[in-house]
C-alpha cells in the first residue's frame, strides 16, 4: 500500500481545538497529552502592515493517523471534524499536487 | 484524497456496526450552543460510548465543535443533578438545605404555589426566564401561557432584551422579516445547489460567527466560502478577529459606534451611485429621506466618531456597494448598544440600497419551517386577552404594546419585581438560564431581586450559581442525546431523539411542559391538547395544530426517521408574491416596500430614519467619567470551550481554559503595569471584578474585551461564595435600564472602566464579601430616575 499522509490547508485553519479534541477522544488520551497540537502564530502586524494570524495542528508521535479507524473505512477523527474542513487524508503523491495547487498548505509525512 | 466510506454513514437513523447501536439525531444545548448539529452517537450496553459530526447531515457536513465532542463528560458528570430537589426557601443560599423529592412531590410544589399567586396576587405575578438556545421555545411559553396563565415571559434579566430582540424587532419592522446571510443553508443541495451563488463579499458586522455560531447560524460557512467561493471579507469589530485578520477591509471601530460607520458607508454608497437603482426603485420607500438624512455623513466625520480611518470606510463601502451577491453577516453586537433599533436599521439598509434581499448568496428573509409557531408566542392565542393586556412591558414603547417582540421587557420585569409597579412579583420560573452568573446585567441586584421573591423553581442540569444562590425548587433536564424535541431554527427541520435514557430521572423540557399543562390547566389540557402525555406526543402536536404550512398528514414519526427535512427553496419571492399573506408582491411590510424612512416608527413617536447615538456613558458623553475610568470595555467575548456560563464544570475545558480573560493592548498594558496572565481588578462606579489579562495586539490601544458566563464550580456553593460568581463577574460593572428610546439594546458593550494588577493589598474586601455586606455604593439607575441619568447625557451626533 501506497504511504499515506495529511495534508492541510493551513490558510484557512483558524484554531477551533477540535482536531485536538477529536484526537484526544479517539485515543483516550490523559489530560495534557496531544496525537495533533495546533501551533500559533499571530496575531500580529508584520512589517509590510498585514495582520499574520496563523495557526497550523501538527501532529506528535502519539499519531497513528488513526489506523484503527482507516483499516475500516473511516477517516482519521482530526480530519473528519476539523471545521474549517482544512484536512485531507490520503495518498502522499496525490497529496503533493494539492500542496502545489494550494498556496499556503503543508503535507505531513508521518511514522 | 481518501473519503470515508458509506457504508459506515448511512442516511438511516439507526444501524448496528462492531458491537455499538449507532444512531443519527440532531443536537442542541443540553450541552453545546442553540445551533443543531448532525450527530452519530454510539451506544453500547446502553450507554453512549462516543460521537462523530454526521457527514450526511448538511448542516454542518461532519464537522463538531470541541463542546459537543467532549458531552460524555457533561452527560456523565459527577456534578449533573437528575433528581429533582428542594429546599426551604428560608435556607436559599445553603447547600445542605436541599432534599431530594419525587417528580409528583415537585409537581406538588409549583401548584401549590401557582395556585396560591393565582389567588392572592394574580396569575401576572409569575414570571418564566429564559436563557439562550436550550430546548426552551415554544416550552417556556407553553408553560407560562398555558399552564400559568401569566403573560409574563421574560429573557433572564437580560436589560434591554439584548440579544436577537433588537434585531428582530427592528427588521420586522422595516424589512417585515428576519434578514440572514445566505450561505445556502436553506438548500439540502447545499453549495452544489444549481442556484447558489457565493458572496463576492461577506460584511461580517460585530461578531465572530467561527467562535459564537449564534442564531442558528454555522460560523464555518463563512470560512467555506472564502476557500471555496473566493468570498472576500469586510470586517466591523472592535477586536482583530481570525476573520477580520483575513479581510480586505477591517474597520476596528470604538466599540458602540457602529450606527455612525454604519451611516456614513450609507453616504458613500449614495454619493457614488453604488446602489442599485432598479430594486431602489421598485422595493424600498424612503430613499430621498434616507440620502438626505445621511448626506453629512462623511467618511471624515463616522471615522472621527469610530476612530478609525475615513479611506477604510470608502473601501468598505465600495466593495461592499459593488459585490453582487454580497452577504451581510450581523450579531450580537447590534442588540447590546442602546442605540440598537437605529443601529439595526442603519445596517440593514445598506443591504436594500445593494438589492442583496432575496438573491442567492445575499440576504434571505428566514423563516421557520411550515411556518411553525415555536417561538415565545406560543400558546399566547390561549391566554384570556385581559390577562394578555397585562404584560410587563405593554406600556413601555408602542414597539411592546404592538407586540413585534413576544415577550415581557426585562428592565419593566426587573422594575416589577422592585417597585411592585404595575404589581407585584411573587414567582420565578427559570427554564435553561443561569442570569446571576450569565446575562444578567448588575448582577448584585439580580441577585437581590431573585431573593426577593416567594418561590423560584431552576431548571438546569448542575447546581448553577443562581439555583444555588436563589432556588427552592430545581427540577433536572434531560441532555440532547435523552431527550425528544424538533429544531427549526431556521432550516431543516430536525428531529432530536433520545439514544439512551436519561441519568436518574432527569426528564425534557417538553416532559415537563406538557405535565404541567396536564395538572394545571386540564381544561385547555383537553380542548387543546387533546389529553395527550408525552414528549413525543407534543412535537406531533407541534407539527399538527403549531405549524401553518407542514405538508398534509406529516407526521413527528416521519420526522423522526428522516432526522432532517427540507423545506422548497425560492429565491425572489418578494416578486412572485410569496412573502405577504395577501399574496401581493412586495415585503411583508406595510408599505410592501424595505422602509428606509418607516412610517411605522414615525407612528410610535420614534425617529423613523437611522440615526446614531453616542452612548451614554463614553469619553465624548462623559468627559469627567472618562477621565476616572479611562478605559472603554466590551463584554460577552466568546470563547471554544463554553456556552455562556455552561462547561465550567468540564476539568477537559478548564484544561484548555483555566481562569477568566481580558484582552488588552501591549501598549494599555504597559501604562498600567500589567503583565501577561496577571490577575486584574476591573473597576467602575458601580463595582468591580477581577480576571487575567492577556495582552494582545488585536485590541486597540485603550480597549479591553472581557469574557462573561465565568462561576468556579470547584469552590464552595454556599453563600456567600456562590462558586465565586461575584469575584470573576464583568455584570458587577453593567448596568440595568440604561436602555435606548425603543426599550430594545442595552450597554452591555461600549461602556467605562479602569483596570490594575491585583495585589495582596487592593483586594480585600472581595467582590463576594462586598454583596455580601450590602454591595458598592452608588446611585442605581431606576425607571423614575432613567431619563434624568441616561437620556440627558446621550448626544445625538
Amino acid at each position: 500500500m501506497s504511504k499515506m499522509g495529511l495534508f492541510i490547508n493551513y490558510d484557512i485553519c483558524f484554531g477551533c481545538h477540535a482536531c485536538e479534541m477529536a484526537c484526544s477522544q479517539e485515543k483516550k488520551l490523559p489530560a495534557g497529552e496531544f496525537g495533533i497540537k495546533i501551533a500559533q502564530y499571530g496575531p500580529h502586524k508584520n512589517i509590510n502592515g498585514d495582520w499574520e494570524y496563523t495557526y497550523l495542528p501538527i501532529p506528535t508521535k502519539l499519531c497513528d493517523l488513526c489506523a484503527e479507524r482507516t483499516d475500516i473505512g473511516k477517516l482519521p477523527s482530526c480530519v473528519h471534524h476539523c471545521e474549517a474542513a482544512c484536512m485531507e487524508y490520503g495518498d502522499m503523491e496525490e497529496l503533493s499536487k494539492r500542496l502545489v495547487e494550494q498556496p499556503r498548505s503543508v503535507v505531513f509525512s508521518l511514522d | 484524497m481518501k473519503k470515508y466510506s458509506e457504508e459506515l454513514y448511512r442516511t438511516d437513523r439507526h444501524w448496528k456496526e462492531g458491537g455499538f447501536d449507532v444512531y443519527r439525531s440532531t443536537h442542541w444545548s443540553a450541552p453545546g450552543c442553540h445551533n443543531g448539529c448532525g450527530l452519530v452517537y454510539y451506544v453500547k450496553n446502553g450507554k453512549l460510548d462516543h460521537v462523530e459530526g454526521d457527514p450526511n447531515a448538511a448542516f454542518n457536513q461532519g464537522r463538531l465543535c470541541i463542546r459537543c465532542l467532549n458531552q460524555l463528560e457533561a452527560i456523565y458528570s459527577e456534578d449533573r443533578i437528575v433528581h429533582p430537589m428542594r429546599r426551604d426557601p428560608e435556607r436559599r443560599g445553603d447547600d445542605d438545605a436541599w432534599e431530594q423529592c419525587s417528580w409528583d412531590e415537585a409537581y406538588d410544589l409549583i401548584e401549590e404555589n401557582v395556585r396560591r399567586i393565582q389567588q392572592e396576587y394574580g396569575s401576572e405575578s409569575i414570571v418564566g426566564l429564559v436563557g439562550t438556545g436550550r430546548d426552551v421555545n415554544c416550552q417556556l411559553a407553553l408553560t407560562c401561557y398555558v399552564a400559568f396563565k401569566t403573560p409574563n415571559l421574560a429573557c433572564g434579566f437580560l436589560t434591554g432584551d439584548s440579544c436577537m430582540l433588537p434585531r428582530m424587532a427592528g427588521t420586522m419592522i422595516t424589512h417585515g422579516d428576519c434578514p440572514v446571510a445566505d450561505m445556502s443553508q436553506f438548500s439540502e443541495l447545499r453549495y452544489d445547489d444549481p442556484r447558489y451563488e457565493w458572496p463576492e463579499v461577506c460584511l461580517i458586522w460585530g461578531n465572530n460567527p467561527i467562535v459564537s455560531n449564534g442564531d442558528g447560524f454555522f460560523g464555518h460557512w463563512i470560512v467555506d466560502a472564502m476557500r471555496r467561493g473566493g468570498t472576500k471579507l469586510v470586517v466591523v469589530d472592535p477586536e482583530v478577529t481570525w476573520l477580520a485578520a483575513h479581510a480586505e477591509v477591517l474597520l476596528q471601530v470604538r466599540p458602540a459606534t457602529d450606527a455612525a460607520l454604519a451611516m456614513s458607508m450609507i453616504n458613500v454608497v449614495i454619493e457614488e451611485d453604488l446602489y442599485d437603482h432598479d430594486f431602489v426603485e421598485r422595493w424600498t420607500y424612503g430613499f430621498d429621506e434616507l440620502s438626505e438624512r445621511v448626506r453629512d455623513w462623511t467618511p471624515e466625520r463616522a471615522a472621527e466618531i469610530c476612530g478609525i480611518d475615513a479611506e477604510g470606510i470608502r473601501r468598505a463601502a465600495r466593495l461592499f456597494g459593488s459585490a453582487r451577491p454580497a452577504a451581510l453577516q450581523w450579531g450580537l453586537a447590534t442588540d447590546a448598544h442602546a442605540n440598537g433599533v437605529h443601529e439595526v436599521h442603519a445596517i440593514m439598509a445598506l443591504s436594500a440600497l445593494t438589492g442583496n434581499l432575496e438573491v442567492p448568496g445575499g440576504m434571505r428573509m428566514a423563516r421557520l419551517p411550515w411556518d411553525m409557531e415555536l417561538s415565545y408566542s406560543c400558546g399566547w392565542k390561549w391566554l384570556d386577552p385581559e390577562l394578555q393586556a397585562k404584560r410587563l412591558g405593554n406600556t413601555m414603547s408602542p414597539m411592546h404594546q404592538f407586540g413585534v417582540t413576544a415577550c415581557a421587557q426585562a428592565d419593566c420585569m426587573l422594575n416589577a419585581i422592585e417597585t411592585g409597579d404595575p404589581y407585584p412579583i411573587k414567582m420565578l420560573y427559570l427554564e435553561g438560564t443561569n442570569p446571576i452568573a450569565n446575562m444578567g446585567a448588575e448582577a448584585p441586584r439580580v441577585y437581590e431581586a431573585m431573593m426577593k421573591m416567594d418561590f423560584n423553581v431552576v431548571l438546569d442540569y448542575v447546581l448553577t450559581p443562581t439555583a444555588s444562590a436563589a432556588c427552592d425548587l430545581f427540577l433536572p433536564i434531560a441532555m440532547a442525546a435523552e431527550r425528544t424535541s424538533i429544531r427549526e431554527w431556521w432550516a431543516p427541520t430536525r428531529a432530536c431523539m433520545p439514544v439512551v435514557d436519561p441519568q436518574g430521572e432527569a426528564r425534557s423540557d417538553n416532559q415537563i411542559t406538557i405535565d404541567l399543562i396536564n395538572r394545571l390547566n386540564p381544561e385547555l389540557a383537553h380542548e387543546v391538547f387533546h389529553d395527550i402525555t408525552t414528549e413525543a406526543e407534543l412535537c406531533q402536536w407541534q407539527i399538527t395544530y403549531n405549524a401553518h404550512n407542514a405538508p398534509e398528514g406529516q407526521t413527528f414519526a416521519d420526522q423522526v426517521e428522516k432526522v432532517a427535512t427540507w423545506p422548497q427553496v425560492e429565491y425572489f419571492r418578494h416578486e412572485k408574491g410569496l412573502l405577504r399573506t395577501d399574496g401581493k408582491p412586495g415585503f411583508n411590510t406595510a408599505t410592501g416596500r424595505i422602509e428606509l424612512y418607516s412610517p411605522a416608527f414615525a407612528s410610535f413617536g420614534l425617529d423613523p430614519l437611522p440615526k446614531y447615538e453616542e452612548p451614554w456613558e463614553s469619553p465624548i458623553s462623559s468627559p469627567e467619567k472618562f477621565e476616572e475610568y479611562p478605559v472603554i470595555i466590551t463584554t460577552g467575548h466568546r470563547s471554544w470551550e463554553f456556552f455562556h456560563s455552561e462547561g465550567r464544570n468540564q476539568e477537559t475545558m478548564r484544561e484548555l481554559h483555566p481562569d477568566p480573560l481580558f484582552d488588552v493592548n501591549p501598549e494599555t498594558a504597559e501604562l498600567y503595569g500589567i503583565g501577561e496572565g496577571d490577575w486584574c481588578w476591573i473597576e467602575n462606579g458601580r463595582g468591580r471584578c477581577r480576571q487575567r489579562a492577556h495582552l494582545t495586539p488585536q485590541m486597540e490601544p485603550g480597549v479591553i474585551n472581557a469574557e462573561h458566563g465565568w462561576w468556579f464550580p470547584e469552590t464552595e456553593a454556599n453563600a456567600p461564595n456562590l462558586f465565586g460568581v461575584f469575584d470573576s463577574n464583568i455584570n458587577n460593572l453593567t448596568t440595568q435600564m440604561a436602555y435606548g428610546e425603543t426599550g430594545y439594546g442595552a450597554p452591555y458593550k461600549g461602556f467605562l472602566c479602569k483596570i490594575y494588577r491585583c495585589t495582596p493589598e487592593n483586594s480585600t474586601p472581595t467582590p463576594t464579601e462586598v454583596i455580601a455586606n450590602g454591595g458598592w455604593d452608588y446611585e442605581r439607575i431606576t425607571m423614575s430616575n432613567h431619563d434624568k441619568i441616561v437620556r440627558s447625557s446621550e448626544r445625538a451626533c
